[in-house]
C-alpha cells in the first residue's frame, strides 16, 4: 500500500460514495470515524519504514505515479496530514446537529484529499491545479438549489481560477531561473507572477472583496470550513517554494512584502469589521486578518517566525470552527444574521451567542483564550523590530475587538422583561460548551497546540 | 462561438504538440460546450442583466480595440520571449484580454463562466508551447471542464427560483 493512496485516493473514493448514501447519520458517523483513522494513522504510522503489527508487516510506500509525474507522501507530510484530517475530523462532527452533514461532508472530504494531493503532487506547481479542482467542487457547496448565486461565489470562482495562469507560468520561469541563477529580469517577472498568484489564492488585499460577500450570504459553517481549509493548505503550498527556492527565502525583500500584506490585511480587515452590521460578514473580516497575521508571523523569519505561524494554525481551526458552528445555530432561527435581525437573540440562545462572542475574542488575541498566545508573540517580536509593525498589528486586533462589544450588545439587547431559557438542542449545548472549554484549556497550555510541530517530523527540510 | 473558440485553441496548440495531444483541447472545449449548451437551453433565458459597466454597442467595440492593439503589441514582446509564431502569440493573448474584459463588465454567472473558459483558452495556448507533460494536459482538461460543470450548475439552481 502507498500513502497517497491511502491519503488521497481513499478519502476520494469515500467521498463519492457518501453522495450516494441518503441517511445523514450514517454519512456523519462515516466520515468522522475515517477522518479519525486517517489523523491517527498520521500521527503513528512512519511512511516509506517496514512496521510489525502482530503477524503482519506493514510499509507504506511513498510514491504512486500517474500519467508519468508523481504523487508523494513523506514522513514531512505527517504534521500536516494530521492537522488536515484532524480538522476536518472537528468539522464534521457538528455538521449532523446543524442538518448539512449531506451537504458539506462527501463534498468537503473530496476538497480535503484533493488538497493533500496539492501538497503531494510532483512538480508541486501542478498544485495550482489541484486546489482550482477543489475550489470547483465546493461550487455545490456555497449554492443552495433553487437560488441564485450570491455575487460572493462568482467573485471566488473568478479569482480563485484567475491565479491557476499566473501560478503555473512562473513554474516555468522559476524552472529557468535554476538553470541560469544569475537572470535578475526572469528572477523579477517570475515573482511579480508567483506574488500575483498568491494574492488571488490568499484574498490579498486588495483580492479580499469576495470573502465578507460570501460569509454574508452563505451557510456559515460551510464557508468558515472552505475559509479554513483552502488558505491553509495555499499557505503551505506557498512554503513549499520558500522551502525549495534558496534565493526566494534569502531575498530581503519578501521580508518588506509579507509584513506589508500582512499589516494591510489585519489593519484594514480589523477596523472593517468593527463597522459591520452583518455577523456573516465580521467572521469574513476575521478571517482575512488571521491571513494577515499569518503574513506577519512568516515575515519575522527565522525559527520563531515558523514557530509562530504554526502556532496559529490550531487555536485558528477551534475559534472559527466555534464562530461557525454558533453562528449556523442562531441562523437557523433569524430570518438572517443581521444586527437588527438578531437583536436580543442571546436571552433565548446563550450558549450560541457566548460560544460566538468568545470565538470572536479568541481571534482579537484578548488573554487567557486560544488565540492569545499565538498573536501576543507576533505582536511580542515585531514590536521588537518595529513599533508602527506591532501597533498596526493591535489596531487591527482591536477592531476585531470592537466588533465583539457590538456583538455582544445587538444580541444582549432584548425587551426588557425577556427571560432568559436556552433554546439549543442538548448536542448543540455540549459541542459548544466543548469549544468553549477548548479555548480556555488552549488559552491557558497553549504548549498542547505545538505538540503537532515537535512530535512529528519537520515539514520542511530548509526552511529555519 | 465558444465551440470555435476552442478549434481556435486547438489549431494554436497543435502547431507545438501532436495531433494527438491537442485534439484533447478541442474535445474538452466542445464537451464544455455541450455542457453550458444544454444548461442553457434547459433554462431558455439570456441570463440576468446585471451588468457592472455600460453596455452599449460603441462601448464594446471601443474596449475590444484597445484590447487589441494591446495585445498586438504584448504579442511583439512574446514572440521572442517564448520563441511563438506572431498569430499564436497574438491569438493567445487576445484570448486572456477579451476574457478579462468579459469579466470585468459582467456579473452573470453565465457571462462569467464563459469569461473564465476563454482567459482560461489563451493561457493553455501560451503553455502548450512550454509545458508538454500530459498529466498537466490531464488538469487542465478536468479544469475546463469542471468549470463549465460549476457554470451549468450555477445557471440551473438559479433557473429553479423563476
Amino acid at each position: 500500500m502507498s500513502a497517497p493512496l491511502l491519503w488521497i485516493f481513499f478519502p476520494l473514493f469515500l467521498s463519492g460514495l457518501l453522495i450516494l448514501v441518503k441517511n445523514q447519520k450514517f454519512v456523519v458517523l462515516v466520515a468522522c470515524l475515517f477522518t479519525l483513522f486517517l489523523t491517527v494513522a498520521a500521527w503513528l504510522l512512519p511512511i516509506d519504514i517496514a512496521i510489525k503489527i502482530g503477524g503482519w508487516t506493514i510499509k507504506l510506500a511513498p510514491s504512486i505515479e500517474i500519467l508519468g509525474r508523481y504523487l508523494t507522501i513523506t514522513s514531512a507530510d505527517r504534521s500536516f496530514l494530521a492537522l488536515v484530517y484532524g480538522s476536518a475530523f472537528f468539522w464534521f462532527i457538528p455538521t449532523f446537529s446543524l442538518q448539512i452533514g449531506q451537504r458539506l461532508i462527501s463534498l468537503g472530504l473530496a476538497i480535503t484529499s484533493m488538497l493533500v494531493a496539492a501538497i503531494a503532487v510532483e512538480p508541486f506547481l501542478y498544485a495550482a491545479l489541484i486546489i482550482e479542482m477543489a475550489v470547483l467542487i465546493s461550487i455545490p457547496m456555497l449554492t443552495i438549489p433553487q437560488q441564485k448565486p450570491s455575487k460572493g461565489v462568482i467573485r471566488y470562482l473568478i479569482f480563485q481560477t484567475l491565479a491557476v495562469p499566473f501560478i503555473l507560468f512562473s513554474g516555468w520561469l522559476l524552472a529557468g531561473i535554476e538553470a541560469n541563477p544569475g537572470d535578475l529580469a526572469l528572477v523579477r517577472q517570475a515573482a511579480t507572477l508567483l506574488g500575483l498568484g498568491f494574492a488571488f489564492l490568499l484574498a490579498v488585499f486588495p483580492f479580499y472583496s469576495w470573502i465578507p460577500m460570501l460569509a454574508e450570504k452563505g451557510h456559515p459553517y460551510i464557508v468558515g470550513f472552505l475559509l479554513w481549509m483552502l488558505p491553509t493548505a495555499t499557505l503551505f503550498f506557498g512554503l513549499g517554494f520558500l522551502d525549495r527556492y534558496a534565493w526566494m527565502r534569502d531575498t530581503p525583500s519578501l521580508t518588506v512584502i509579507l509584513t506589508t500584506v500582512g499589516a494591510l490585511m489585519v489593519v484594514t480587515g480589523g477596523l472593517l469589521s468593527a463597522f459591520q452590521q452583518h455577523l456573516g460578514r465580521i467572521m469574513g473580516y476575521a478571517i482575512i486578518m488571521e491571513t494577515g497575521f499569518s503574513f506577519l508571523a512568516l515575515s519575522l523569519g527565522s525559527q520563531t517566525g515558523l514557530e509562530t505561524f504554526l502556532l496559529l494554525l490550531v487555536p485558528r481551526t477551534l475559534s472559527l470552527g466555534l464562530w461557525a458552528l454558533s453562528l449556523s445555530i442562531l441562523m437557523k432561527q433569524a430570518p438572517d444574521l443581521s444586527f437588527k435581525a438578531v437583536q436580543g437573540m442571546g436571552r433565548s440562545w446563550p450558549f450560541s451567542a457566548g460560544g460566538l462572542i468568545l470565538a470572536n475574542l479568541s481571534l482579537a488575541g484578548m488573554p487567557l483564550l486560544a488565540g492569545f498566545p499565538a498573536h501576543q508573540a507576533v505582536w511580542e517580536i515585531l514590536a521588537r523590530s518595529s513599533l508602527p509593525l506591532a501597533f498596526c498589528a493591535l489596531i487591527g486586533s482591536l477592531g476585531l475587538f470592537f466588533s465583539a462589544v457590538r456583538v455582544l450588545a445587538a444580541l444582549a439587547n432584548a425587551p426588557e422583561g425577556t427571560p432568559w431559557n436556552s433554546r439549543e438542542t442538548p448536542v448543540q449545548k455540549i459541542l459548544v460548551m466543548i469549544g468553549l472549554i477548548g479555548l480556555i484549556l488552549l488559552g491557558l497550555f497553549p504548549q498542547w497546540a505545538f505538540s503537532l510541530w515537535t512530535k512529528l517530523p519537520p515539514i520542511f527540510e530548509h526552511l529555519p | 462561438m465558444l465551440a470555435i473558440q476552442f478549434f481556435g485553441v486547438f489549431w494554436m496548440v497543435q502547431a507545438h504538440w501532436s495531433i494527438s495531444m491537442a485534439s484533447v483541447k478541442l474535445i474538452t472545449g466542445w464537451m464544455a460546450c455541450a455542457v453550458l449548451g444544454i444548461a442553457r437551453l434547459n433554462t431558455g433565458t439570456v441570463g440576468d442583466l446585471d451588468t457592472i459597466w455600460p453596455q452599449g454597442r460603441l462601448f464594446h467595440i471601443f474596449t475590444s480595440a484597445m484590447v487589441f492593439s494591446v495585445t498586438f503589441a504584448l504579442s511583439l514582446h512574446v514572440v521572442g520571449w517564448l520563441g511563438l509564431s506572431l498569430p499564436v502569440a497574438w491569438g493567445s493573448l487576445l484570448l486572456i484580454g477579451l476574457g478579462l474584459l468579459h469579466l470585468g463588465i459582467t456579473s452573470d454567472s453565465f457571462q462569467v463562466v464563459i469569461g473564465l473558459l476563454t482567459v482560461f483558452a489563451g493561457f493553455e495556448v501560451v503553455y502548450a508551447s512550454v509545458e508538454t507533460s500530459a498529466l498537466v494536459t490531464a488538469l487542465l482538461a478536468v479544469v475546463n471542464l469542471g468549470l463549465a460543470l460549476a457554470g451549468a450548475y450555477i445557471l440551473l439552481g438559479a433557473q429553479e427560483k423563476i
